[in-house]
């Protein structure tokens, strides 16, 4: 539900994703108000990345439309979608791994920055880049990791540059798959103040298994099961909902 | 004219198995392993040099059973010592051994035979016109070598379908780590089909090798061919590699059989016009454009559909 | 946890020494190739120089596509062949129509064949990567290769196009009909082609094609079309290609279908790889020791494509990194000061290694001369021992040599593994990692 007169950052509609005969995603209809806090949780095997896959453009939806700030962008490819505003990290760490941390953030700079397929600029003589990069180093408090390649860092390093990376184009829309799997319970609260702080003034679509990070930082939960969402509110909704508990919470909400 | 036709369509098809024998391994290797193995080609012309020396030692029919053997017993080599170690660095480094191994091969062919073609006969039981078509006889051998592709293929295609591990090999083809996860000794296995795979090649090899020129470059001449096909018919298919294998195998021998060239058929252009690209596009004969249509077939089906006929899997 | 990149860029800024000591390095390059003619100053010393310098351009370029944007081709010798070939052809125009174009300027005619060509075919070809990349350029390699023998007006058939260098306007007196002269044209040409690539890589667009070699699929996501980055980077290798070829075609004096076929593709690729991909001067070290392995093992072997090919299947089993990642793996021990705990074990092996080459070489000859039907002669001269190939002792001795030099090698560097682990854990210890 939308308030009225405002266009939503993401608008799902009627999506249906078919691989073969069999439909990973049917009728899938969510909105994203500006702004907002969402995070989809279920049960694995819902079609959570599949989900994220159709909004960011790696897949293309069978049926049905999605929009970005009101413009259709279902059929476009990623990098259209990303210069259009929305960016998104990746499940399994996707970092570049040969070069060093602060070369995955100055890459991930230059195309916001104006720089393009520039092949006549000297890269490190570009003040803004130089600069931009430094505050998101200094966000994602891996300044002093700067010089070391992005392939031999700890995995909770490795998936606090991959948030940064995400969110050093600017990006108004940021889709985050699951940026704690795999933490410490102290490197998640680390994180989860990361990316309350990233996210602020931007649009975040969260996809969590831990509970604790959903509801510590969404405004809004929606619940995928089986490829349909079942529940969509404030997370004391969604607490109290009967159908989400059987599904996927069980009989206590942690 | 019509003899042209039907000589013609024999040897494209004869053609066309004979790629298909060596691409439906290659295919097969490479859906399962992620490697696109260079020196298939390679094992062809092993195939061939072994069964002409071990024609020349026991006969030609012992040296059909031994030969592949031999190659494939030299493939599972290369994969349980070479690919096994180099996998880990990634597809290109496998890639490039393999590539490294078919120069290598090549090498120690010519260095061992020489660079000339060796006399590698029909065996003599074989050695008679099947039947004649208009004014040409049609040679056994050449029946024989399509009965034996043809063989094969029904073989292989039991084998996939019908067998254990034919559907082991179909699973992998789609989703080759799951194989792993389900338990079956993945090296072992890859070992198998590598093995199979070379041997499968060797085994084209010995049966061309009588009709086909028995050669050093053998290799190097049939493995740019090979390519197009498996990039033709799409990575990993199988029936891609098929109808890819039979077309290609069709238009080349239908290409190398007609002598028209725009000249031909036009006219000779005015002599006034000194040598140019015009003249020499006009004067070329199909015939010698044979050897370039299946790369101009490549070309074409990069721009039109770049996962080509029925390939489906990302590389 | 993933596995460890195996060699590492070389960090954003300088190596060691800071600034100065990175233009250091160039300066003492260029002093070194206007020195190199008046130190060895024999006609074989400037061909080999010439042809040194060709090779670096080529590798270099190839390069950008493999060890940049991690595209492997396998018909790199196509722009190469055509920036030869526009070179001899614009040669012969400028002769031909008295047009002033001096000789120093013919190498960037060989730039623009090449470039065009990747222009042209370039947009289709980088439409997929990886192995499909690979196998699309050998067929192009292919295609190309066979249509010029078909093209005899532009391509010559097999006996290619002349040209005399000669007949160019002069400039400040240079006919360059001397060796010495193209020598240097090549150097000039060397240097400022290395210096232009370098700089590419220092571009944001060098940048991307490293992000595009190391995940594709993340640089989408990130703004960029990687098929751009990967056309652009194809444009920029066939330039650099062509500039090579253009100098082949100054120092031969002829442009002929071999510039263009696999087996140039391949010996480009052999450098560029065995000179190791991942540092900018590795193709630089890889064209140096091909061209200088080329010119020499003619000479003695017979069968030098073989050891050529066993070379390279060792590099990609053993050395993926090549030369340079070899070196550059023992930086951080040497900066750490722990080498020296190495060094002893790299010795001990050296010896069934060296066994061990010396028993597969002696294998190789035996056989190569048994089987030769051209008058070789039977006499294998090994550091200076002959052995005759017939004699069942050689026989024996190069097996003794291959399975006791493989069992004690396999022995030995199974030690240098461990010395090498507790000398890169203790400077990783105090700072310097790996």
């Amino acid at each position: 539900m939308t308030r009225s007169g405002m266009i939503p950052a993401i608008e799902i509609k009627s999506v249906q994703k078919n691989f073969g005969s069999v439909s990973i995603i049917r009728d899938l209809n969510l909105s994203v108000a500006k702004g907002e806090r969402h995070a989809i949780i279920g049960p694995n095997g819902a079609g959570k990345s599949t989900t994220f896959n159709l909004i960011s453009g790696h897949i293309k939806p069978s049926s049905g439309e999605i929009r970005l700030n009101g413009d259709v962008i279902s059929g476009l490819r990623p990098f259209e979608i990303n210069r259009r505003g929305l960016s998104r990290s990746f499940q399994v760490t996707n970092v570049f791994a040969h070069m060093t941390v602060w070369e995955n953030v100055r890459c991930a700079v230059l195309w916001a920055t104006g720089h393009r397929y520039a092949f006549w600029k000297n890269v490190d003589n570009l003040p803004v880049v130089k600069q931009r990069t430094a505050e998101i180093l200094d966000d994602i408090h891996l300044t002093h990791r700067r010089d070391v390649p992005a392939g031999l860092l700890t995995y909770a390093e490795q998936r606090e540059l991959e948030i940064g990376v995400t969110i050093a184009g600017g990006a108004s829309v940021v889709l985050l798959d699951e940026p704690t799997a795999g933490m410490s319970h102290a490197e998640t609260e680390r994180a989860v103040s990361l990316i309350r702080r990233l996210t602020e003034n931007r649009t975040l679509v969260i996809v969590e298994h831990d509970m604790s990070v959903v509801f510590g930082i969404a405004d809004r939960i929606s619940v995928l099961v089986y490829g349909q969402i079942i529940a969509s509110g404030t997370p004391e909704e969604i607490r109290g909902n009967r159908q989400v508990k059987e599904a996927y919470l069980g009989e206590e909400a942690r | 004219m019509l003899e042209l036709i039907v000589i013609s369509t024999l040897n494209g098809v004869l053609f066309g198995m004979l790629l298909f024998l060596l691409s439906s391994g290659l295919t097969v290797i490479f859906s399962m392993m992620g490697v696109l193995n260079f020196a298939h080609a390679s094992f062809y012309m092993l195939g061939a040099f072994f069964g002409y020396q071990l024609s020349k030692w026991v006969g030609f029919w012992p040296a059909l059973v031994l030969a592949p053997l031999l190659v494939g017993a030299i493939g599972m080599a290369v994969e349980r010592y070479g690919l096994r170690n180099t996998h880990r660095h990634g597809h290109v480094a496998e890639l490039l051994l393999t590539f490294g191994l078919a120069f290598a091969i090549e090498e120690i062919v010519s260095m061992i035979w020489g660079k000339s073609p060796v006399d590698y006969r029909v065996p003599a039981a074989l050695d008679f016109p099947a039947f004649t078509v208009f004014s040409t006889n049609y040679p056994a051998y050449k029946i024989f070598m399509l009965a034996v592709s043809i063989a094969i293929f029904v073989a292989l295609l039991i084998v996939l379908k019908k067998t254990r591990v034919g559907l082991i090999v179909q699973a992998a083809l789609t989703h080759p780590n799951m194989v792993g996860h389900l338990g079956h000794n993945v090296g072992r296995v890859f070992m198998l089909v590598f093995g199979v795979g070379s041997a499968l090649a060797g085994l084209a090899g010995v049966i061309a090798g009588p009709s086909l020129v028995t050669q050093s470059d053998m290799a190097s001449l049939l493995g740019p061919i090979l390519f197009v096909v498996i990039v033709f018919g799409g990575l990993g298919s199988l029936p891609g590699a098929f109808i890819a294998s039979l077309l290609i195998g069709l238009i080349q021998t239908f290409a190398v059989a007609l002598n028209g060239s725009l000249a031909s058929a036009f006219g000779p252009l005015d002599p006034s016009l000194g040598p140019s690209v015009l003249t020499d596009i006009w004067n070329v004969t199909i015939a010698q454009i044979a050897p370039i249509l299946p790369y101009v077939l490549l070309v074409l089906m990069l721009i039109f559909r770049p996962m080509g006929l029925l390939g489906a899997r990302e590389s | 946890m993933s596995e460890a990149p195996t060699a590492p860029r070389p960090a954003a800024q300088t190596p060691s020494g800071g600034r100065a000591g990175f233009y250091a390095i160039w300066l003492i390059a260029a002093a070194a190739l206007i020195v190199l003619p008046l130190i060895f100053s024999s006609g074989g010393s400037l061909t080999s120089f010439s042809l040194i310098g060709i090779a670096i351009v080529f590798a270099l370029s190839y390069n950008i596509l493999l060890g940049q944007t991690g595209l492997l081709s396998f018909g790199h010798a196509v722009q190469y062949g055509l920036g030869g070939f526009l070179a001899v052809h614009v040669m012969n125009a400028v002769a031909s129509y008295n047009w002033p174009l001096p000789l120093p300027l013919i190498p960037l005619a060989g730039g623009i064949g090449g470039l065009a060509f990747a222009i042209v075919i370039g947009w289709v070809m980088t439409k997929r990567a990886g192995t499909v990349f690979a196998m699309i350029s050998l067929g192009i390699g292919e295609l190309v290769a066979s249509s010029s023998l078909i093209l005899r007006s532009v391509f010559g058939g097999e006996a290619g196009i002349t040209t005399d260098r000669t007949a160019l306007p002069h400039v400040f007196g240079w006919t360059f009909g001397s060796q010495l002269q193209v020598y240097y044209l090549i150097a000039f040409w060397t240097m400022i082609s290395a210096i232009a690539m370098y700089a590419l890589t220092r571009t944001p667009l060098g940048r991307i094609c490293n992000a595009v070699r190391d995940n594709p699929e993340r640089v989408e996501f990130i703004g960029y079309d990687p098929h751009v980055v990967r056309y652009l980077a194809y444009g920029f290798s066939g330039f650099f290609a062509g500039v090579a070829g253009g100098l082949a075609a100054i120092n031969f004096e002829i442009a002929n279908s071999a510039y263009l076929g696999a087996t140039q593709s391949g010996l480009v690729l052999f450098a560029a790889f065995i000179g190791g991909t991942s540092h900018f001067f590795g193709p630089i070290l890889g064209a140096i020791v091909v061209t200088y392995l080329q010119l020499d093992l003619t000479d003695l072997t017979t069968v030098w494509q073989l050891y050529f090919g066993i070379i390279f299947i060792g590099i990609v089993m053993f050395a993926p990194g090549g030369i340079a990642g070899l070196l550059m793996m023992h930086r951080p021990l040497i900066r750490a000061g722990t080498l020296g705990t190495v060094i002893p074990s790299y010795l001990v092996a050296a010896l069934p290694t060296l066994a061990l080459a010396l028993g597969v070489i002696l294998s190789i000859e035996t056989v190569a001369r048994y089987t030769s039907s051209e008058g070789d002669g039977n006499v294998i001269n090994l550091l200076g021992v002959p052995f005759n190939a017939t004699a069942p002792t050689t026989w024996l001795a190069a097996a003794v040599l291959v399975i006791g030099g493989f069992l004690i090698a396999r022995l030995s560097w199974r030690r240098v593994a461990e010395a090498w682990d507790r000398a890169a854990t203790s400077a990783r210890d105090r700072g310097y990692l790996a």
